[in-house]
C-alpha cells in the first residue's frame, strides 16, 4: 500500500525529538539533499583541479570524494566538486560545504581549514545526533583535498603535523 | 509498501472489538458479571485460534507481543531444562528477539548457543544441524520466514531433525502467518510464536502455541493468568482481536497469496528491468508471496527511502545509516551480501491493499531515483 500518499515527509523538530535520534530532516537538509549543489556532474571531466580528497565513513562504510580549484593569486578556493555514496545527512552536508567554501567569490584556504563540522550542522538547521558524524565526512574530505593540493604546488610548510 | 513492519487493523476486527474497550470492559479474573463476559470471550477467542492451529485450547498462551512470546519460549524452555543440558541450537537471521534472548542466556546464565549460517538464499544447512546437535542440546529455534528477506526454512524437515534427536523446537511464525502452514500438526512444532501486528490485529497482542507436556518456567510471574505462564491482566479486545484477525487470514490467505506473489514478481520484475545493477536478496522460490528485498548497488538506501517517501511510498532498508548502530543489517550480512550492497537494500512488503498500481507506480518513478543518486555517488557500479 502505498501510505502517505501525496502527503510530504513532515518535519516536526522539537528539543526533543533532536535527541531522540530519529531521522527528522531540516528543510534546509531536504532542500541540500534534493538539490545537491556542485556535485561532480560528469565523472569523466575531472581533469585540472588543484586538489583532491578521497575518504571513507569508518562509522557506517560510506565514501566521499572531493576535488578543488584554488585561485593562486588569492589563495581562495574557487570551485568545489564532490560525490557522496552516503545517507541524505551526508549528502546535505557536502553539498552545504561546498557551498559555504565557494560562495561570495570563494574561501580563503586558511579559513576553509577552520570550518567545523557543527558550523555545517549549524548552516544546515541541525542534524539528527545520530547524524552527526556524517557531516564530519565532508569536514575531512575537504581538508584532505586542501593538503593534496599543498603537496601538489610545493607548500609543504602549510601541512601541519598529525592534522592528515 | 512496509507492511512486514506492522499492519493497520482490519475493519472487521476493529467492529468486533470496540465493545470490550467500553461497555464489555471486565476483567476475566473478576467475580462478576463483567468479569464472565470477558472470560467467556477471551475463551472463545482461544478456542477459535486454537481450532485453527489444530491444537487444543489450553496449548494456547497470549502474551503481549512476538517479541515476549519468543523470550518465554527460549528462556522458558531452558531453564526448565537447565539440569539436562544447556546447549540451544538457533541461526543467524533470526530476528533480534531470538538472537538478543540467545545472547543474554548465554552471558547471564551459562548457556551454550549454536547460531547456524546461512547460504546466499538466508536457507540453514540442515547438515550442518544434524551436525551441531549434541547430548546437552535442549532447544532449537529456527524461524518460519525470514523479516528481512523472506526465506523460508523447511521448518518441517527441520523438525523432523530436532524429533529424531528429543530435542524441543520452536518457530517464530511471526512473518509466516498470514502466508503460509499454521497447523501445528501439519508443521510438527512443539512451540510457535505469532503476533497480532502483522495480521491486521491490533499491537500488543501475541501467542505462544505450546505444546502439551513441553516442560516451561513462566518468565512473568503474579496472578497466575495464562495457565500460570504470563501473569497479568490479560488484554481481551487485543486477543479477541487476534482472534478474529487470524480467522480472516486463513479464509483469505490462499487468495492472498496468489495475488501477492504475482505482484511481488512484477515488481521485482519490472525493476531488475528497468534498473541496472539490481540484486534480488533471499530466495527466488522459497520466500514469502509479500516480500522483495532488492540491492540497488552504488546507492545508500537512507537517500532512496528519502525519495520514494518524497512520492509518498513506504518501504524499509538494511543499510548501516538507518541502524542505530551503524551496522548494516545482520540478516544481509549472514547471506554474505558485501556491506555495500546490504548499503543500497530496500525491502517492500506489500499487503492487503497493495494493488498493481502501486506497484506500477514504483516502477515507474524509482529509476530515476536511482540514477539521480547514482550520479552523486563515487562507486562505480558497472
Ligand atoms: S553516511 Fe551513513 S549515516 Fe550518514
Amino acid at each position: 500500500m502505498l501510505i502517505n500518499m501525496g502527503q510530504k515527509l513532515k518535519v516536526v523538530e522539537t528539543e526533543k525529538t533532536k535527541e531522540d535520534g530519529n531521522w527528522f530532516y531540516s528543510d534546509v537538509v531536504k532542500d541540500h539533499f534534493f538539490n545537491p549543489r556542485n556535485f561532480l556532474k560528469d565523472k569523466n571531466a575531472v581533469k585540472d583541479y588543484d586538489g583532491y580528497g578521497d575518504v571513507g565513513n569508518v562509522l557506517c562504510g560510506d565514501r566521499m570524494d572531493m576535488w578543488i580549484k584554488v585561485d593562486k593569486k588569492t589563495d581562495k578556493i574557487i570551485e568545489c566538486k564532490w560525490l557522496t555514496w552516503g545517507c541524505a545527512s551526508a549528502i546535505a552536508s557536502t553539498s552545504m560545504l561546498s557551498e559555504m567554501i565557494t560562495e561570495n567569490s570563494g574561501m580563503k584556504i586558511d579559513d576553509s581549514l577552520k570550518i567545523k563540522p557543527i558550523d555545517i550542522i549549524k548552516r544546515l538547521g541541525n542534524l539528527p545526533k545520530i547524524k552527526y558524524h556524517c557531516s564530519v565526512l565532508g569536514d575531512q574530505a575537504l581538508r584532505t583535498a586542501i593538503y593534496d593540493y599543498f603537496k601538489r604546488s610545493k607548500q609543504h610548510n602549510r601541512i601541519k603535523e598529525g592534522v592528515q | 509498501m512496509d507492511y512486514a513492519a506492522t499492519t493497520y487493523v482490519d475493519p472487521e476486527v476493529k467492529k468486533e472489538i470496540d465493545s470490550y474497550f467500553t461497555e464489555r470492559f471486565g476483567n476475566p479474573g473478576s467475580f462478576n458479571y463483567f468479569g464472565l463476559e470477558a472470560k467467556n470471550a477471551v475463551n472463545d477467542a482461544r478456542n477459535r485460534i486454537a481450532k485453527i492451529l489444530n491444537a487444543d485450547s489450553d496449548e494456547v498462551i497470549f502474551t503481549g507481543s512476538g517479541t515476549e512470546s519468543i523470550n518465554l519460549a527460549i528462556k522458558g524452555v531452558a531453564r526448565a531444562l537447565k539440569t539436562k543440558g544447556n546447549h540451544i541450537i538457533t541461526q543467524k537471521t533470526e530476528h533480534h528477539a531470538v538472537i538478543d534472548t540467545c545472547k543474554y542466556l548465554e552471558s547471564n546464565e551459562g548457556f551454550e548457543v549454536t547460531y547456524l549460517n546461512v547460504d546466499k538464499y538466508g536457507l540453514i544447512n540442515l547438515d550442518e544441524l544434524k551436525k551441531v546437535i549434541n547430548k546437552r542440546t535442549i532447544l532449537i529455534s529456527i524461524m518460519h520466514a525470514n523479516n528481512e528477506i523472506g526465506t523460508v526454512q523447511p521448518i518441517k524437515e527441520i523438525v523432523k531433525i530436532a524429533k529424531k534427536n528429543n530435542v524441543i523446537f520452536h518457530t517464530d511464525a511471526c512473518q509466516a502467518a498470514g502466508y503460509l502452514e499454521l497447523d501445528v500438526k501439519r508443521l510438527g512444532v512443539d512451540m510457535m510464536t505469532i503476533n497480532g501486528s502483522k495480521l491486521y490485529a491490533p499491537k500488543g497482542i501475541g501467542l505462544l502455541y505450546l505444546k502439551k507436556g513441553v516442560p516451561i518456567e513462566p518468565i512473568l510471574h503474579g496472578g497466575g493468568q495464562e495457565f500460570g505462564l504470563r501473569s497479568g491482566t490479560e488484554n481481551v479486545p487485543g486477543i479477541i482481536g487476534l482472534a478474529k484477525a487470524i480467522e480472516i487470514s486463513e479464509r483469505i490467505k490462499k487468495t492472498e497469496c496468489k495475488r501477492l506473489s504475482k505482484l511481488r514478481d512484477m515488481l521485482i520484475n519490472g525493476l531488475q528491468g528497468k534498473i541496472k545493477n539490481v540484486m534480488l536478496n533471499g530466495h527466488t522460490k522459497t520466500r514469502l508471496p509479500n516480500n522483495a528485498n532488492l540491492s540497488f548497488l552504488g546507492v545508500e538506501g537512507e537517500s532512496l527511502l528519502l525519495h520514494l517517501n518524497e512520492e509518498g511510498i513506504c518501504a524499509a532498508t538494511g543499510s548501516a545509516c538507518t541502524s542505530r548502530n551503524l551496522e548494516a543489517s545482520h540478516v544481509l550480512l549472514a547471506t554474505g551480501l558485501k556491506t555495500e550492497a546490504a548499503h543500497g537494500s530496500i525491502r517492500f512488503t506489500l499487503g492487503r491493499k497493495t494493488k498493481e498500481e502501486d506497484i506500477k507506480k514504483v516502477i515507474r518513478v524509482m529509476p530515476k531515483m536511482v540514477e539521480t543518486l547514482r550520479m552523486l555517488s563515487p562507486i562505480h557500479v558497472d
